[in-house]
C-alpha cells in the first residue's frame, strides 16, 4: 500500500491565509492544488511534507481564464479541464488545446491545476513547454507582496522553481501579439503517458514575413527552455519547408537530451527536429487559418 | 462529507486516501483499489459531479464535498441505465475496473448524451481493464445512451445478439 508518511492537514481558506501558514512553516510546509504531482511524490517518499497546506478553496478566487486585449491571465487553480474546454483561450493560443488533449487522462485533468503542474518543474512537464513557447510570466505573491518573474527565470533545475517557502504561484500571464498563432505536439510511449519529446510553436506574421517565432521543448534536458537561436534564424524570413527544416536542425542540435526508458539520446534529437517542423507549420498555418 | 447522499463524519489521519477511508471506512469496497499510481482508474468515484481518481485523493480534501461511489448508481433498487447497458452488452469480464468504467461513463452520459466512439474511448482513457474488453465497454456505453434517448429499438437487436451469442460461446470475444 502507497500511502504516504504522516503530515499535519490544514486548509486555506484565502491567498493571504495560505501565505500566512507558508510563513509561519517556513520548508516544512508544502501546498496542494489537484495533487497530482505531490501525492504520488509523497507516497514514494521522493518529497517529504510536515504540513500540507490545501489550497482548493481558493478555486474561486485562483480559478480563471481572463483573455485581455494584450494579454491573458491565467489563474493558478485554473484546472486542466477548464483549460481544454476554454473557447476563450482556443481562440487566442490553440496551443493550450493542442497539449491539453495529451496531457494525462480526462479524470486526471479533472483535479490538475495551471499552477500545479508550473510549480512541480518537472523537465517533462507538457504545460511548461506551453508557457516557455508562449513567453509566459509568472505572478508570485509573498508577505512582502507581488513579483513577477519570467519562465527562465521561473525554473532553477528540476523540480525547483524561484518561489521561496513563504510563497505562492498565483497567477500565470502570457503576452498577446496581433497575427499570431501557436501549435503544440508530442510523441509519447502511449495515450496518456510522459512525453518522449514534446514541442510547443509560436509565431507571428507581418505581410508574409516572420516578425517572431518562438520553440519551447520538454523533455529534452534538465529545463524545458525556449530556444532563442531559432527566433533569431527565422525573424524576418517568409515561412517554409526549408526554414522549418532549419528550426529543426537547430532544435535538434541545441537540446541536451539524456538516453533512458523513453528513448535514446539521438532519437530524442530526431524528436526535437520533427516536432519542431511539425509545430512551427502548423502555428503558421494557423494565423491564416485559425482551424487548420 | 456526503457520499452517496448520505453526510458522513469521521475523525481520520491526514495522510488517509479517499479510496481507504471510502472501502475501510466506510465500507463501500465497490470502489476498488487499484494500481495506486492513478494509472488504473479502478478507483473512479465522483467529487462533485466529476471523476477523479480517489488513490490520488485525500480524504481529508474531499471533507465537506460530495461523493458518489459507483453504490450510488443504483436509485431505489433499480439499476442505472449505465449498469443495465454493461450487463447487456457484456462490458465486465472479471469486474475489476468495472466500477470505476462505470462511474465515467455515468459522467459521460450526464455532459453528452449522445457521444460517439471515440467520444467515448477518449473518456475512458485513463482506465485499464486488464481483460482488454474494450470494445464490449465502448458497445455497453453506447447501449446505455441509446436506451436513455428512447432511441435503442434500432440498436436493441445487435446488442440482444450480441450477448446471446457471445454466452453461448459462438462468438469470439473482441475486446
Amino acid at each position: 500500500m502507497q500511502v504516504p508518511a504522516p503530515f499535519e492537514y490544514e486548509r486555506a481558506t484565502s491567498i493571504d491565509h495560505a501565505i500566512s501558514l507558508l510563513s509561519r512553516r517556513g520548508s516544512s510546509a508544502r501546498l496542494v492544488a489537484g495533487g497530482h504531482s505531490l501525492l504520488p511524490m509523497m507516497k514514494l517518499r521522493l518529497v517529504n511534507v510536515e504540513y500540507l497546506i490545501d489550497i482548493n478553496d481558493l478555486h474561486g478566487e485562483l480559478g480563471y481564464i481572463r483573455v485581455e486585449p494584450a494579454q491573458i491571465r491565467i489563474g493558478a487553480m485554473t484546472r486542466h479541464r477548464e483549460l481544454l474546454d476554454s473557447l476563450a483561450l482556443l481562440a487566442v493560443v490553440p496551443i493550450f488545446r493542442d497539449a491539453e488533449q495529451v496531457i494525462a487522462d480526462p479524470l486526471v485533468r479533472n483535479r490538475g491545476t495551471i499552477g500545479g503542474s508550473l510549480c512541480q518543474a518537472d523537465p517533462s512537464e507538457d504545460l511548461s513547454a506551453v508557457c516557455t513557447t508562449l513567453d509566459a510570466s509568472c505572478v508570485i505573491r509573498g508577505p512582502g507582496g507581488e513579483r513577477v518573474v519570467s519562465m527562465t527565470e521561473f525554473y532553477r533545475g528540476p523540480y525547483e522553481t524561484a518561489i521561496d517557502p513563504a510563497e505562492m504561484l498565483v497567477e500565470i500571464r502570457i503576452p498577446l501579439r496581433p497575427h499570431g498563432s501557436s501549435a503544440f505536439d508530442k510523441v509519447g510511449r502511449r495515450a496518456g503517458d510522459w512525453a518522449v519529446v514534446s514541442c510547443g510553436a509560436a509565431v507571428w506574421l507581418d505581410r508574409g514575413v516572420i516578425v517572431d517565432a518562438r520553440v519551447g521543448l520538454a523533455a529534452v534536458g534538465p529545463n524545458t527552455t525556449g530556444i532563442p537561436e531559432i527566433s533569431r534564424a527565422l525573424r524576418g524570413r517568409p515561412p517554409s519547408e526549408e526554414l522549418y527544416a532549419e528550426a529543426g536542425a537547430i532544435a535538434g542540435r541545441s537540446c541536451t537530451p539524456a538516453t533512458d526508458q523513453r528513448g535514446s539520446e539521438e532519437y530524442k534529437r530526431h524528436l526535437a527536429g520533427e516536432l519542431t517542423r511539425r509545430a512551427l507549420r502548423r502555428a503558421v498555418a494557423r494565423v491564416e487559418d485559425p482551424v487548420a | 462529507m456526503t457520499v452517496n447522499g448520505d453526510q458522513v463524519t469521521r475523525e481520520i489521519e491526514a495522510r488517509l486516501l479517499l479510496v481507504h477511508f471510502l472501502r475501510d471506512d466506510l465500507a463501500l469496497t465497490g470502489t476498488h483499489w487499484g494500481c495506486d499510481t492513478s494509472n488504473c482508474g479502478a478507483c473512479a468515484v465522483w467529487l462533485d459531479g466529476e471523476p477523479v481518481k480517489s488513490c490520488t485523493v485525500l480524504a481529508a480534501m474531499a471533507g465537506g464535498h460530495e461523493v458518489r461511489t459507483v453504490e450510488g448508481l443504483e436509485q431505489f433498487g433499480q439499476l442505472d441505465v449505465i449498469q443495465q447497458g454493461f450487463m447487456q452488452c457484456h462490458g465486465l469480464q472479471c469486474g475489476f475496473c468495472t466500477p470505476g468504467m462505470l462511474m465515467t461513463a455515468r459522467a459521460l452520459l450526464d455532459r453528452q448524451p449522445n457521444p460517439t466512439e471515440p467520444e467515448i474511448r477518449e473518456a475512458i482513457s485513463g482506465q485499464l481493464c486488464r481483460c482488454t474488453g474494450y470494445a464490449s465497454i465502448v458497445r455497453s456505453v453506447q447501449w446505455a445512451a441509446a436506451e436513455e434517448a428512447g432511441t435503442r429499438t434500432a440498436t436493441a437487436h445487435t446488442a440482444d445478439s450480441a450477448v446471446k451469442s457471445a454466452s453461448s460461446g459462438a462468438r469470439a470475444d473482441e475486446g
